[in-house]
C-alpha cells in the first residue's frame, strides 16, 4: 500500500528510469537529495492523498472560525436536540444544540497544535541526546539513559496526569507533558540505532581518515538512522494527538465547552444509545487526522529510504 | 552474560531512588499545603496543624524524605484521603485485574503483530501485505476510546453477545483487552515488518538460500533471529503504552483496575493514592526495561560484550 512497494508504483519507477537512462533528460536535471526525495515521494499516491488531507487540516484549523457555519461553543439550536446530520447540520446536532459539523473544524486547531508541538521538542532534544549516548558511552551515556529510564518508567498519560495534578488541567500543560514524554523515547531509539552503526566498518573507515566526532555523528551515524527518527516522529505525531485528546476524554485537558475532539467525545458517552452521531463524528475525525499523519509519514520514509530504489 | 546481568542490575538502584524522591517531591510540588488537602477543606487551622504533625509534615525536607522512604520498604503508603483506607489495601484490591488485562493485551497482540508483520515482509507487495498493513496503519490510528466505544455499541448494545462493564468472568476479558491491544498489535507488525524486509535483503539469506536451506528455516531461523533486535526494543517501549493505554480504556469499561483509581485519585486529589500507583508504574516499567536490556543481550551478543 505504500507507494513504491506498490506494483503500479514499481512500475512507475522503472519508466522513471528509463527516460533517465536518454541523455537529454538526465543532463538537464541536477539531482539534490531534495529533488530526489519528491521524485520518489510524489509516486506514492496514497502518501500524497495524505499530505493533500494534511493540508487541508491546516487550512481548515487556520480558518476554522471563518468557515465554521455556526459558532463552535456559542450556538444553540433548542429545536434539534440530538438530531441527527441534516442540510441545517451537516453532522448532526449534540445534546446541547450545538452544531457538530462548526465543533469538529474548531477542534482541527487544538489537536493539531497539541501534536506538533509536543513531537517536535521531544524529538528534537531526544534523539540529540541519543546521538550523544550512543556514541560517547561512557558516563555520560549511562546517565542519559538512566534519566530516560526514570522518565520512560512515567508512560505518556501517567506523566501528564502527574502534571495535571500539579498544574491543573489545561492543553498547555499536556502539550509539555506529552513533549517530555517523546524525549527518552526517541533517545533511546537513536541510541540503540547509533549503537549499532558505530561499529559498521564504513563509520571506522571515516574515522581512519581523521574525521571529527561532529563529521562522524552529524554526517555518517546521524543520516542512518533519520528514517528510523521519521517514523518514530510520525507515529509520535499520532499518537501524541491520541494521547492528548484523550486526557481532554478523561477531563484532565482541555474543558468544556472547549470543541477538543477527545473532550467532544466524552460528553457523548452520556448518550450513546439516543445519539451515537454525537460520538461518530469526533472519533472519525480524530482517525482521519491520525491516520493521515501515519500515512505520509510512511511516505516520507520511503521516500527518504535510500536503500528503496535499490530493487 | 553473568557480568552483563550483575551490571544493569546494580543499575537499577539509582533509577529507583531517582523515582523514589520525585514521587516524595510531587506533593511538595502540589499547589497548597499537603496537610490542609489531608486534613479536607472545612478543617480548622488546629486540626490542620495536628494533621502536619501526625503526618510528619513539620519536620526538615530531608528527614520527611528518609521517613517516607522507610515506610515505603516496608509497604506502608499511608491512608487514601478519599476513602480513608490503607493505600496498599486498595491498590492491592486493585492490581490483578490491570495485570491480567494487561498481559491478556500484550499476548495477543504480540502474537498477531509479529505474524502479521512476517506474512506482510515475505509476502511482501501482495495482497497480505496490503491487508496486513492497511489493518496496522488504521490499528495506531483509530484512539482506544473512541475503539472500546465503538466495540462496546456493537458487541454489547446492539447484538448483545458481550458484558458491557466490570471483569467478572473471562467474557468480560475480550472487548477491553482487543481495544487496549489493538494500537500495540499494529505498531509491532509494522516494526516487525519493516524489520524483516531490511534482513531478508542482506547477503547471508541469500546464501543462506543459495546453499539450498528450506525456506521456512531460512525466514524463522535466520531472519527472525536478527530481526527481532529492534521489534524487541519496540516491545519495551509498547508495554508503556499499554499501561498508559489501561488508564484510558479502563475508564471506557469501568474496569475495578489501577488506571481508574489513578483517575479517580487524580480527580479527587487523593495524593497518598497517587504516589503509590506512580511508584508501582514505575517500578514496573523498571523491570520492563531491564528485561528489554537482557534480551537486547541476549539476541545480539556484539552488544553484550561490549
Amino acid at each position: 500500500m505504500n507507494g513504491p512497494s506498490t506494483p503500479t508504483a514499481v512500475a512507475d519507477a522503472a519508466e522513471a528510469d528509463l527516460t533517465a537512462v536518454q541523455p537529454a533528460v538526465a543532463s538537464t536535471r541536477v539531482r539534490t537529495p531534495w529533488t530526489e526525495f519528491w521524485r520518489k515521494f510524489r509516486k506514492q499516491h496514497v502518501a500524497l492523498v495524505a499530505l493533500a488531507f494534511v493540508l487541508l487540516l491546516v487550512v481548515v484549523a487556520v480558518l476554522a472560525p471563518w468557515i465554521a457555519p455556526y459558532d463552535a461553543e456559542n450556538f444553540f439550536d433548542y429545536d434539534r436536540l440530538n438530531q441527527g446530520p441534516s442540510w441545517a447540520h451537516w453532522m448532526g446536532v449534540d445534546p446541547l444544540g450545538r452544531d457538530i459539523l462548526s465543533r469538529i473544524l474548531s477542534g482541527a486547531r487544538i489537536s493539531l497544535a497539541a501534536g506538533f508541538f509536543s513531537v517536535a521538542l521531544g524529538g528534537i532534544v531526544g534523539s540529540a541526546l541519543g546521538l550523544l549516548a550512543g556514541y560517547y558511552g561512557g558516563w555520560w551515556d549511562r546517565i542519559v539513559m538512566r534519566i530516560s529510564d526514570v522518565l520512560l518508567a512515567f508512560p505518556g498519560i501517567l506523566l501528564a496526569l502527574g502534571v495535571v495534578a500539579i498544574l491543573g488541567s489545561s492543553m498547555v500543560n499536556v502539550v509539555v507533558a506529552v513533549s517530555v514524554f517523546s524525549v527518552p523515547a526517541f533517545a533511546r531509539l537513536v541510541r540503540g540505532n547509533t549503537l549499532v552503526l558505530k561499529q559498521m566498518t564504513y563509520v571506522e573507515a571515516v574515522r581512519s581518515i581523521g574525521a571529527s566526532d561532529w563529521t562522524i555523528v552529524m554526517r555518517h551515524i546521524l543520516p542512518g538512522s533519520i528514517s528510523a527518527i521519521v517514523v518514530y516522529f510520525t507515529m509520535r505525531l499520532g499518537t501524541s494527538i491520541i494521547t492528548a485528546a484523550s486526557l481532554s476524554f478523561l477531563g484532565m485537558g482541555a474543558q468544556p465547552p472547549t470543541p477538543e475532539w477527545g473532550a467532544m467525545l466524552n460528553e457523548a458517552r452520556a448518550d450513546m444509545v439516543n445519539a451515537p452521531h454525537v460520538a461518530l463524528f469526533p472519533s472519525l475525525a480524530i482517525f482521519l487526522t491520525v491516520l493521515a499523519f501515519n500515512l505520509l509519514g510512511d511516505g516520507m520514509r520511503d521516500a527518504l529510504d535510500p536503500k528503496i530504489d535499490r530493487q | 552474560m553473568a557480568s552483563y546481568l550483575l551490571k544493569r542490575l546494580l543499575g537499577l538502584l539509582p533509577t529507583l531512588l531517582i523515582v523514589a524522591v520525585l514521587v516524595f517531591l510531587f506533593v511538595h510540588m502540589l499547589p497548597g499545603d499537603p496537610a490542609r488537602l489531608a486534613a479536607g477543606p472545612d478543617a480548622d487551622p488546629q486540626t490542620v496543624e495536628l494533621v502536619r504533625k501526625d503526618l510528619g509534615l513539620d519536620k526538615p525536607l530531608a528527614g520527611q524524605f528518609v521517613d517516607f522512604f522507610g515506610r515505603m520498604l516496608h509497604g506502608d503508603f499511608g491512608t487514601s484521603l478519599r476513602t480513608k483506607r490503607a493505600v496498599s489495601d486498595e491498590v492491592g484490591d486493585r492490581f490483578m485485574p490491570t495485570l491480567l488485562l494487561t498481559l491478556a493485551s500484550m499476548a495477543w497482540s504480540v502474537v498477531f503483530g509479529m505474524g502479521i508483520g512476517i506474512a506482510s515482509a515475505v509476502f511482501r507487495n501482495q495482497w497480505p501485505d496490503r491487508l496486513g498493513m492497511t489493518l496496522a496503519v488504521s490499528g495506531i490510528s483509530f484512539p482506544a476510546f473512541a475503539l472500546g466505544m465503538l466495540l462496546m455499541e456493537i458487541f454489547s448494545v446492539q447484538l448483545g453477545w458481550l458484558p458491557t462493564v466490570g471483569a467478572d468472568s473471562w467474557r468480560h476479558y475480550i472487548l477491553p483487552s482487543i481495544t487496549l491491544g489493538a494500537a500495540v498489535a499494529a505498531v509491532m507488525a509494522r516494526f516487525t515488518r519493516a524489520s524483516f524486509v531490511e534482513v531478508i535483503q542482506e547477503d547471508f539469506v541469500r546464501t543462506a538460500r543459495a546453499k539450498g536451506l528450506d525456506e521456512r528455516v531460512v525466514i524463522l531461523k535466520h531472519c527472525l533471529r536478527n530481526a527481532l533486535i529492534p521489534v524487541v526494543t519496540m516491545m519495551g517501549l509498547q508495554f508503556g503504552f499499554l499501561l498508559g493505554g489501561s488508564i484510558v480504556v479502563e475508564t471506557v469499561f469501568n474496569w475495578p483496575g489501577l488506571g481508574r483509581l489513578l483517575v479517580d485519585a487524580v480527580t479527587m486529589r487523593d495524593y497518598p493514592v497517587i504516589q503509590a500507583l506512580v511508584l508501582l508504574f514505575s517500578f514496573e516499567f523498571i523491570v520492563i526495561n531491564l528485561t528489554v536490556d537482557i534480551l537486547y543481550g541476549f539476541i545480539n551478543p556484539t552488544i553484550r560484550y561490549r
